[in-house]
């Protein structure tokens, strides 16, 4: 099914109109804009996680004996395996048996050619989402083309602009449709970042995981475009478990960026994702996230639990992998976007804005793990609290001893917004070898009733002062986004802090 | 006609505090009126009153702006309608590039009033000028609002936001602490350039000084939170000489002798 799924945007070329890209109105005063649920028949698995649905999600998808006995062998390693609970969050008991693990729009079934023949509620849902899936050239130099892979619950609704990637030689599709096209990529890479024991939520995906994106760049070649995967959660009750692999082959660049969003709902949901990047000899990766899930009411009533791995191999010489993120949605976030520095000379960076507001958990920060000589590192995080939220960075940075002349250097900036919230900096640091010079620095501030009330005196409302203070403090980070998102983001993390005063 | 500014029988109460306690002041349009008076007789109370600082509650009389109730109007409301206020001590607010934070506030206001926010080309070119004409340097546009800036230029900065937001009612507090001799001239010129027959201002100051380049129409002695006398430009001079010792001030020196402590009882008293 998914590989025919996956061809219709290939071949879509007709045009949904440029209203497509225009952003969802605010919905009846609501400030989370991406709330809405879209009306559509699905089939699900049968509630619960036993082997069966395993094998059932792997039937669904087609695959081949040694990837259903990967996963059955992940499900059995995750049963024997404890629910991690060192994270400064707390939630109630998760009932594993009470979730569907799959769940896919019925229309997809039917196998749409083109796009024409999509279920229109779904490009509806897109549309409202501001995300294009037409292929549009765009003005040249008002805004670069960016390719979208669109992930609804289960599975991948439309990859755009795959031919023309096609023509540098980059693979860019679903996961599903790369274990049907390029098995050999997949066996050869898929879980050699992120073992599949490697903790208790990677092992839960590696044995359920549904869809994701799937990247390969070839030697010496610099993607021609942003690539993107823009992660929906529709169906009630149901986890998303999705799965990215990208390897950058010698001497290549991409950049790739990820968006996800989710309906308002009273009671939690579980998504527990693994990216798994690959960086091989003077390659680079740039991975970008702006996470909106659905963040909860003001009550803390629902919301999304994010419990993700993510992690990057700079495999050989020179390698560079820098992630980006900026994190403003979900109940809970468990999330430590890490790089392996393996090779000689290698960089690791990993630029944060986390925000937490109401009753908002983040756990969140990086591993930064020093293997090759001359490699470097830089962290910077900026933690923003309101509300009553609870908001820690923890990072790791370890250097092995055999890894000469590493250096690494970590800023983390906490910003307090209001009396009720907290912030916590838990950074662990082993040098193993005494040629590493490691610096960190740590700052923690507060929005003080001055500050509001000077930018009030100029004009602006309370609203845009946070907003504008919020933004200052995280511009650092936010110039490291792809230029179409920077302005998104910025906008994202003032609305994101709406009633956090006053 | 009516005055920009009306002030009657005004009582303000800051945390419980009674601090000013049955003002009145009327500024007409084009009129420029100083404050003096002693420390904390209530100047920047009445300047945070206007201004409409949280925790400052009008407990008698009554503030008209162009008319309007002032205390039915939000801060931010206040300043769509023209009100400014250089503060005497201008906060800092850490990475908030001074550039942005000054179009966040022009654009803000003009959005309040219904005008079209201005564009970026035209408002980097109108802020450079005005920044010129105080002696302002570039590299401080780009500098974090006030964040690190010493006490003359933070007062240079607060001149800058005044120039470029173009209010119609301007209270200054203090603004010539901490200026040296040059900065103080182009602070004056700066105040003068803007005053017009649309515009109103209030100046609080201690020193003659400022007021030698800016001739106020009136000045008004505050002190324990009322006007306790009010004069022309002349009244600066004198009180330069003799001090706020008959207002309930400290006199102006220690060791005054009879005979100016005698001049300034007699200043009072006539
Ligand atoms: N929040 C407050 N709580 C209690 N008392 C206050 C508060 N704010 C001001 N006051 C008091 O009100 C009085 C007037 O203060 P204000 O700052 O208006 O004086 P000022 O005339 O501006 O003095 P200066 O010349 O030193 O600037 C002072 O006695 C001050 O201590
Ligand atoms: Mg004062």
């Amino acid at each position: 099914m998914e590989n025919q799924t996956n061809e219709i945007a290939g071949q879509a070329k007709q045009a949904i109109k440029k209203e497509t890209v225009a952003q969802v109105q605010n919905l009846a005063g609501e400030k989370y804009k991406y709330g809405f649920t879209t009306d559509i028949e699905s089939e699900k698995a049968p509630k619960g996680l036993n082997s069966d649905i395993v094998r059932f999600i792997s039937a669904k998808k087609d695959e081949p004996e040694w990837l259903l006995d990967w996963r059955l062998d992940a499900f059995e390693r995750w049963q024997s395996m404890q629910e991690p609970n060192w994270a400064h969050v707390h939630y109630p008991p998760i009932d594993y048996q009470d979730l569907y693990y799959y769940a896919a729009p019925k229309s997809m079934a039917d196998r749409p050619e083109t796009l024409d023949d999509v279920d229109p509620e779904l490009l509806k849902t897109y549309e409202k989402l501001g995300i294009p899936l037409q292929e549009q050239e765009l003005l040249a130099g008002v805004k670069t083309r960016m390719a979208v892979d669109a992930v609804f619950d289960s599975v991948s609704v439309a990859t755009t602009f795959r031919e023309t990637l096609a023509e540098s030689g980059v693979l860019f599709c679903s996961f599903s449709e790369a274990v049907q096209q390029h098995p050999e990529l997949v066996k050869k890479y898929l879980g050699s970042v992120v073992p599949k024991s490697d903790n208790y939520f990677a092992a839960l995906n590696s044995a359920v995981f549904s869809d994701g994106s799937f990247v390969y760049i070839p030697p010496h070649v610099r993607c021609p475009m942003e690539l993107s995967t823009y992660f929906r959660i529709n169906e009630a009750n149901t986890g998303q478990f999705e799965r990215t692999l990208i390897i950058a082959d010698k001497g290549s660049y991409v950049s790739y960026l990820e968006g996800c969003t989710a309906p308002m709902r009273d009671e939690n949901q579980l998504h527990a994702a693994v990216v798994e990047l690959i960086a091989l000899e003077d390659a680079e990766i740039k991975y970008s996230t702006v996470q909106n899930w659905y963040p909860g009411d003001k009550e803390g009533r629902g919301g999304i639990y994010n419990f993700v791995t993510k992690r990057g191999d700079c495999r050989e010489t020179r390698a560079k992998i820098s992630w980006t993120q900026v994190e403003t949605g979900s109940a809970v976030t468990w999330k430590y976007p890490s790089c392996i520095l393996r090779g000689d000379d290698t960089v690791g960076e990993f630029y944060s804005i986390a925000i937490a507001n109401n009753l908002q958990q983040v756990d969140s920060g990086t591993k930064m793990i020093h293997l090759g000589k001359n490699s470097s590192s830089r962290i910077i995080s900026k933690g923003i609290s309101a509300g009553r939220a609870s908001n820690a960075y923890r990072g790791r940075v370890s250097v092995h001893q055999k890894a000469d002349n590493v250096r690494n250097f970590t800023q983390c900036d906490s910003l307090l917004i209001g009396d009720k919230c907290a912030a916590h900096t838990i950074p662990y640091i082993e040098a193993r070898n005494p040629s590493a010079i490691l610096e960190h620095e740590a700052t923690a501030s507060k929005i003080s009733d001055d500050q509001i009330y000077y930018c009030r005196q100029r004009g602006l409302d309370a609203e845009e002062a946070v907003g504008l203070i919020v933004n200052g403090f995280c511009r650092e980070v936010l110039q490291h986004l792809p230029m179409e998102f920077a302005v998104e983001a910025q906008k994202l993390v003032s609305i994101s802090l709406e009633g956090s005063i006053g | 006609m009516s005055a920009l500014l009306d002030i009657n029988n005004l009582h303000v109460n800051v945390d419980d505090k009674t601090v000013i306690k049955g003002l009145d002041l009327h500024i007409k349009q084009g009129e420029v009126h100083a404050i003096m008076g002693p420390n904390g007789s209530g100047k920047s109370t009445l300047a945070f009153m206007l201004a409409g600082r949280e925790n400052y509650e009008i407990t008698k009389g009554e503030v008209l702006f162009d008319g309007t109730d002032l205390s039915t109007l939000t801060p931010e409301a206040r300043a769509a309608k023209g009100l400014f206020l250089a503060f005497q001590y201008p906060v800092e607010i850490p990475g908030v590039n001074n550039m942005n934070f000054l179009r966040a506030s022009l654009n803000a206001l003009r959005r309040a009033r219904g005008e079209a926010e201005m564009d970026t080309a035209h408002f980097l070119r109108f802020v450079r000028e005005k920044a010129a004409s105080l002696g302002m340097q570039d590299d401080m546009l780009k500098r974090p609002v006030n964040a690190g800036f010493s006490g003359g230029e933070k007062k240079r900065n607060e001149m800058l936001q005044l120039a470029v937001l173009e209010p119609r009612l301007i209270v200054l507090d203090e603004i010539d602490s901490g200026l040296d001799i040059d900065a103080l001239k182009l602070v004056a010129d700066g105040v003068n350039a803007l005053r017009s027959p649309e515009r109103a201002m209030l100046i609080i100051t201690h020193y003659q000084r400022l007021l030698d380049h800016i001739k106020p129409d009136r000045v008004h002695v505050l002190a324990d939170g009322r006007i306790a006398r009010s004069g022309d430009a002349q009244l600066a001079q004198t009180l330069e000489q003799s001090g706020y010792a008959d207002y309930g001030g400290e006199p102006k020196q220690i060791k005054a002798d009879k005979a100016s402590a005698t001049d300034a009882g007699m200043v009072a008293n006539g």
